[in-house]
């Protein structure tokens, strides 16, 4: 029973990632009917958003101790970030915080990458065939990807969670398990409600704003929502911009999870459209729930049990859903009927 | 696309061109530095592999981003061919082949029953299946990261029985009846099989086979209506293209026998539609063009780098020739992905038709410019393809 709650658990933190870079997917596609395959490049570039923070934060000059030697009877050279210098103890809590303090610096980026991207590319891909949606937004990945590997170097470049969620939380005991059944590390947590609470807003902003109320408009027939004098294409603008947001937002808590490097685009993006699939193209919830559903699977496939039982699951069983899903349900698990069908 | 009367005799003649200048690559490609075996042997794999994919895409619209997952069971075949039964690429290249084309029959019956972007997404997900198993569970087959290759104790049953070879203790290369397929010996091996793809691949373009495949590409629908099950047209048109990746995948292994799994993974299933992008989707010569380009300057830029191009714009004054060489530094070496992507965007938004397509754009600007000049002097159409 606990091993089934702890890869549950696992996860969550993989499936909120799914999740979010799944949402932004489907929204675009069910607003401007575009397949964007540089959605996985707009997660890795908040990821990198990140680590650029870190390290602009991390600038430091040095000074040679008058006290210390090195190992070589030198002065000991020590470093000291500008910011520790400037601002003391706010500095150096501001680099202990540099991931969520990124979030604050990828809003605005991302907004920005997004509604250029659209503006500059995609806009002029509306009326063109998926085939070339998908041919030149995957041109637009692997630009993107070099120009990343270009600046920061193809190895991953681990980041660190805040000292405060660096440890262990004993989930066990709260439902009753023995102490130390459960470990989980408190950074996972952080990010599944994290995702959830991006989540959140994203259906509150298109539930319960007039902006949303449009968007949803526009979403079930394009068409008559201009026809009442609504300039769509603006809303739809600043819809890509928010979808690019939702997708960096994943990828800037998610490197303390795992180190970013630059191919993190490409790799997460095939999940990612899977999870678009398997969900129901152009549906938000069937998004959001395939992306938790295929992140758990995912986990449970990697337990030893499984593994031994079935060699090998642990590496396709999210293609060999999407396979069957494809197969059984073509419009997915929440979509609607006759979207995307054929 | 030109839909001109195209008699056999010109595709007689065109396919004569090609094969010269295919047999004569190493004189015409020497002054532009791509006239060595090892390059020439990859112009013409790719090319296989380019026209293959090009039966499927170009014919009929499908777009598949799985077809290195064919390309990589060749190449293993074609190793274990070598290891178990000969060291002659004949037999190699036609288990390559023939594995190529079961696996895309598996693959394609079960993705073909969707289209458009499900079918991509299919393509995508079993290529990336066979990516992650061959690393994972099938390393007993493919020996996974490391790759698999001869060894000295392979039983290679055929040579050793029938042949009564006996290689001693060097490690054999494959070689067809005592020629040694590496240099130029390998490329005019695999030159001799893209001129017999060429040919096929006209064969079907001209073909009623052809005809319906290119109706499913116009309207799928429309056929559907009239009664018509396009699922077997299709079904063989990718089985076609797979048996043409497996032949290119086998063609690698004989030039250089070793198998990776990298071969499978979806980037190159990317680089393959690029290729065919490139030349121009749906044309004979397009994609074999496409591949070669893509080869020969993959090759040029990543030899470049920072100092090379310090040398070249030494001319330019210095501040100016470090701003210069730090741009163009970025698309060369291991920038080369950089210009790929950035190529590859540029052609799909300017040029969806490809290199072809500008080659007729001209042809015709020129030949109505040549129509205002004289007025009604007899024009020369332009070359169909």
């Amino acid at each position: 029973m606990d091993a089934i709650l702890l890869q549950i658990l696992n996860g969550l933190d993989k499936g909120g990632a799914y999740a979010l870079i799944a949402l932004g997917l489907t929204i675009i596609f069910g607003t401007l009917g575009v397949v964007n395959f540089a959605h996985g490049a707009l997660f890795m570039l908040g990821a990198f958003c990140a680590v650029a923070l870190k390290s602009l934060l991390q600038v430091s000059f040095v000074t040679e101790s008058a006290t210390q030697k090195d190992f070589l009877g030198n002065p000991l050279k020590i470093e000291t970030p500008y910011i520790e210098h400037w601002f003391g103890d706010f500095g150096s809590f501001l680099i202990e915080y540099s991931v969520p303090a990124a979030i604050l610096m990828a809003i605005p980026v991302m907004l920005l990458i997004g509604v250029t991207m659209e503006r500059g590319l995609i806009r002029f891909f509306y009326k063109r065939p998926h085939a070339e949606q998908i041919l030149v937004t995957f041109g637009l990945a692997i630009v993107l990807g070099e120009v990343v590997k270009k600046f920061f170097g193809a190895n991953p470049i681990p980041q660190s969670a805040p000292e405060l969620a660096r440890g262990m939380v004993d989930f066990g005991v709260m439902l009753g398990f023995d102490p130390g059944a459960v470990p989980y590390p408190t950074w996972r947590l952080v990010y599944f409600l994290f995702s959830l609470a991006v989540i959140g807003s994203v259906f509150a902003f298109l539930q319960f704003t007039t902006f949303g109320m449009v968007v949803r408009a526009g979403m079930a027939d394009r068409e008559t929502v201009g026809l009442l004098g609504i300039d769509i294409d603006r809303r739809f603008t600043i819809v890509f911009g928010i979808a690019a947001v939702v997708a960096g937002l994943a990828g800037v808590m998610y490197t303390p999870i795992q180190p970013p490097d630059y191919h993190w685009g490409m790799d997460f993006l095939v999940l990612s459209f899977v999870v678009v699939v398997v969900g129901g193209m152009g549906s938000l919830g069937g998004a959001v729930s395939a992306g938790f559903l295929l992140g758990i699977l995912q986990s449970f496939a990697s337990m030893n049990e499984v593994k031994s039982l079935l060699p090998g699951i642990d590496q396709i069983i999210i293609y060999l859903i999407a396979v069957i899903i494809l197969l059984v349900r073509p419009r997915g698990l929440m979509g609607r009927k006759g979207v995307m069908e054929s | 696309m030109t839909a001109s009367k195209t008699t056999s005799s010109s595709d007689l003649i065109l396919l004569a061109c090609f094969a010269a200048a295919v047999m004569a690559g190493p004189v015409i490609l020497a002054p532009f530095g791509a006239g060595y075996p090892d390059l020439l042997q990859k112009f013409a794999i790719f090319g296989i592999f380019a026209i293959g994919f090009n039966i499927l895409f170009g014919l009929t619209g499908y777009l598949s981003f799985g077809h290195a997952a064919f390309l990589g069971a060749g190449s293993y075949t074609a190793v274990w061919t070598f290891k178990l039964f000969s060291m002659n690429p004949i037999p190699a290249i036609i288990m390559a082949t023939a594995f190529g084309g079961v696996f895309a029959l598996v693959i394609g019956f079960i993705s073909l029953r969707r289209s458009g972007i499900y079918f991509s997404i299919l393509t995508l997900a079993f290529a990336q299946m066979s990516y992650n198993l061959a690393y994972s569970v099938l390393t007993p087959i493919t020996n996974g990261e490391t790759g698999l290759q001869l060894v000295q104790t392979d039983p290679r049953w055929l040579d050793t029985t029938v042949f009564g070879r006996d290689y001693g203790s060097t490690l054999p290369s494959s070689d067809l009846f005592g020629i040694t397929m590496t240099g130029y010996s390998g490329f005019y091996f695999c030159a001799v099989m893209l001129i017999i793809c060429f040919y096929i691949s006209m064969r079907i373009f001209r073909s009623p086979f052809g005809l319906m495949l290119r109706a499913v590409k116009t309207n799928q629908n429309r056929l559907n209506y009239t009664g018509v099950n396009t699922r077997p047209y299709t079904l063989a048109a990718f089985v076609i293209s797979g048996m043409y990746a497996g032949l290119a995948g086998g063609l690698m292994a004989v030039t250089d026998p070793l198998a990776g799994a990298e071969r499978m993974q979806w980037t190159a299933s990317g680089e393959v539609v690029l290729m065919t992008i490139l030349g121009g989707t749906g044309t004979l010569l397009g994609p074999v063009i496409g591949a070669g380009a893509i080869k020969y300057f993959e090759n040029i830029f990543s030899a470049y780098n920072d100092t090379t191009l310090m040398n070249i714009f030494s001319f330019l004054p210095e501040g100016l020739q470090t701003g210069v060489v730090n741009i163009l530094g970025l698309f060369v070496g291991d920038g080369w992905h950089l210009t790929l992507g950035a190529l590859f965007m540029l052609i799909v938004i300017f040029l969806p038709g490809g290199l072809m397509e500008g080659v007729n754009r001209l042809v015709n600007w020129a030949t109505a410019r040549f129509k205002n000049k004289d007025d009604g002097a007899p024009t020369p159409e332009p070359a169909a393809s």
